[in-house]
């Protein structure tokens, strides 16, 4: 009856979880739940508290106030049980530098009581394309290989959560793309995975997001409901001054906020303010030159400002 | 940064004030088979100099012996029968001079100032009298008839080895295991704390036992020193510091968040009170009581003087019960600590 009753719960919740550094108060109430075998994003810039919520969930650490559950298991009474079941991948690189790829993987099967054949049909797609270089020191690995083998390590006991801290920083663009092929595998095979990221563009790859900053959630979703739920309009805006335009745009009563992104601004403007003509004019005015003015649709980091403004 | 100030102050003050190799106060013991004028003079006059402290009168040569044995006095002064009555009539009398020469420097001393002292009370006799008296001085080196310095510093090196390699060491690799954010992984697993614990100190284990055996065959092949004692009651003894030593280390690991840390404390807190405080280079005879109180907390000194007792004096288990119970005291205090201090989570 018990099993049952753990099937139904979901796989990560956390209720008003606090954690204070000395002066510094890393988490401030934390709520949120996990449904089984969903990808579960933590978007949010570093020192917003991801690694403190993370700690907390892997028993690594202790949450000052409020309550958090891992697979059904309290993280403070039942730490044992959920060290037995979940799969961790620091954000930092942890793995013994100076032992090659294949002893680290028999060394971490080991530690979880288990070996690489009994699991390695969950690892195959992953190792296979670090298997070239098993006989390598894991030190001397490129960034996306460690990353790969730093996940094959957290896997090789079939964990049912996975927690993936910044698994993607500092790997280049192909292998980030390649790694999210992985978790989407690994989510069909019944994992759950909370994975965190500073990188807004991959948000979109999760089933739900939660936006944090100064270690409050600011809104938790699907990616697609947090972009239709941007209130304002969103303008791309272009001219041969950037730097004057952005002041110009602030300024302006035309616009609600701007922010630099890339080669445009990108400015919102309520429904009442838009008038791309108007502001184009106004531009005109303030003596820009080349001046292009196109509505586009928001994506996770405008949504991510906008917020984070409030 | 305050360690760096502070270091060269209590150096100075330490080997300025503290340390020396001078003699002072060293315990003697005096066997007077018979009771005379000449005798409690010469007895008199080394207990009133700066140099001796006569703890202990003894009066037959069996008692020597036990003297030694624990450690009452470092040199023994034996008269001979009708000391005085011999001075008087014949003119010359004998005296011998034991000394415990496991350490030959201080040995050596010892017996050259006892000399220095009979021979004043000779050249006073000769003054009153006019008469030659000759009172003969025989020095004895006890345990280390040849004066070799190796007698002294082969278990002051196996003190030294043992407690780096398993307290240094051990705290580094368990620090390291920290510092490389391999320990976070560790302890998301099944495995027991404990377990990772004693998985780092056991390669310790092993390569201080390794060391521990050729310092052994080292000091009795080449360096001639003898082991005169039982060689199990040795091992014994070293497994017991092996293991204080790595309860140490052991507590250095949970105190310290980084290897340097680590490395300074257990090169502050281990390497400097074991060179200066154990015994191995100053005794401890000559140390100001507030030093002398804190070398009592050195396990090394423990260690050493069982060695010493063991393996030079060829002296039984029985006779260093006082060392084994210290070292297992110690031992245990330091494991109940880092046991309580041991974390399961990070912080």
């Amino acid at each position: 009856m018990d099993k049952q009753n753990i099937q139904s719960e979901s796989a990560i919740s956390c209720k008003s979880i606090n954690k204070t550094y000395d002066a510094i108060e890393a988490l401030k109430g934390v709520d949120f739940e996990v449904e089984r075998g969903e990808i579960f994003g933590i978007i949010g810039p570093d020192g917003a508290g991801k690694t403190t919520l993370f700690r907390i969930l892997t028993t690594l650490i202790l949450a000052d106030s409020g309550t958090a559950s891992v697979d059904g298991f309290d993280v403070v009474n039942d730490y044992k049980e959920i060290r037995k079941r979940v799969g961790y991948m620091p954000g930092k690189f942890s793995l013994y530098q100076d032992l090659t790829v294949e002893e680290n993987l028999n060394f971490f099967a080991t530690v979880f009581n288990t070996t690489i054949e009994e699991n390695y049909e969950l690892i195959k797609d992953i190792y296979q394309q670090i298997e070239p270089f098993k006989n390598r020191r894991a030190g001397k690995l490129s960034g996306g290989m460690k990353q790969k083998l730093a996940l094959s390590c957290a896997l090789i006991h079939k964990p049912s959560v996975l927690f993936l801290d910044e698994p993607t920083t500092g790997v280049d663009p192909v292998s980030r793309k390649e790694f999210w092929g992985m978790l989407k595998n690994l989510k069909a095979q019944g994992i759950t995975i909370l994975v965190s990221t500073p990188y807004m563009d991959e948000a979109s790859l999760c089933d739900r997001i939660a936006l944090i900053q100064n270690g409050q959630f600011l809104k938790i979703d699907t990616p697609k409901n947090i972009v239709s739920q941007y209130e304002n309009k969103l303008l791309a805006v272009q001219s041969d001054n950037m730097y004057k335009l952005l002041n110009d745009l602030r300024a302006s009563e035309l616009t609600s906020n701007c922010f630099a992104f890339g080669d445009k601004h990108h400015v919102s403007v309520s429904s009442e303010q838009l008038s791309i003509n108007n502001l184009k004019e106004t531009l005109d005015k303030l003596g820009h030159t080349n001046i292009e003015i196109r509505e586009i649709e928001p994506t996770i980091e405008d949504c991510f400002m906008q917020l984070s403004q409030k | 940064m305050m360690i760096l100030l502070l270091m060269p102050i209590i150096q100075i003050i330490l080997f300025g004030f503290a340390l020396t190799t001078e003699v002072k106060d060293t315990q003697v013991a005096v066997l007077v088979p018979t009771n005379d004028e000449a005798s409690s003079r010469i007895i008199d006059k080394l207990n009133a100099s700066a140099y001796f402290d006569v703890v202990a009168r003894i009066h037959t040569t069996d008692e020597i012996q036990p003297v030694f044995r624990d450690a009452k006095a470092k040199l023994v002064v034996v008269f001979e029968d009708h000391f005085g009555e011999k001075l008087r009539h014949n003119g010359t009398a004998h005296i011998q001079l034991l000394a415990d020469a496991t350490d030959p420097n201080a040995a050596t001393s010892f017996t050259f100032y006892a000399s220095n002292i009979i021979n004043s009370y000779q050249q006073e006799l000769m003054g009153e009298n006019k008469n030659p008296y000759q009172i003969t001085p025989e020095v004895k080196m006890l345990f280390n008839p040849q004066m070799k310095s190796s007698f002294n510093f082969v278990p002051g090196v196996l003190g030294m080895i043992m407690l780096l390699i398993c307290a240094m060491m051990t705290s580094i690799a368990i620090v390291r295991e920290k510092e490389m954010g391999t320990m976070e992984i560790l302890l998301v697993s099944p495995m027991k704390p404990i377990y990772i614990i004693l998985s780092k100190i056991t390669p310790y284990f092993v390569l201080s036992c390794v060391n521990f055996a050729t310092i052994m065959v080292l000091s009795v092949f080449v360096l001639g020193v003898p082991i005169a004692g039982s060689f199990m009651s040795l091992v014994a003894v070293s497994l017991l510091y092996i293991f204080v030593s790595l309860s140490f280390g052991l507590l250095v690991s949970t105190i310290t968040h980084s290897q340097q840390a680590a490395m300074l404390v257990s090169g502050m807190g281990l390497m400097i009170p074991v060179m200066l405080l154990s015994g191995m280079m100053f005794p401890i005879e000559n140390m100001p009581l507030p030093l002398q109180f804190i070398s009592n907390i050195v396990p090394a000194k423990w260690y050493i003087r069982a060695v010493k007792a063991i393996m030079i004096e060829g002296l039984g288990i029985t006779s260093v019960l006082k060392e084994v119970g210290v070292l297992c005291l110690m031992g245990i205090v330091l494991v109940t600590i880092s046991l309580k201090k041991f974390k399961v989570r990070l912080e």
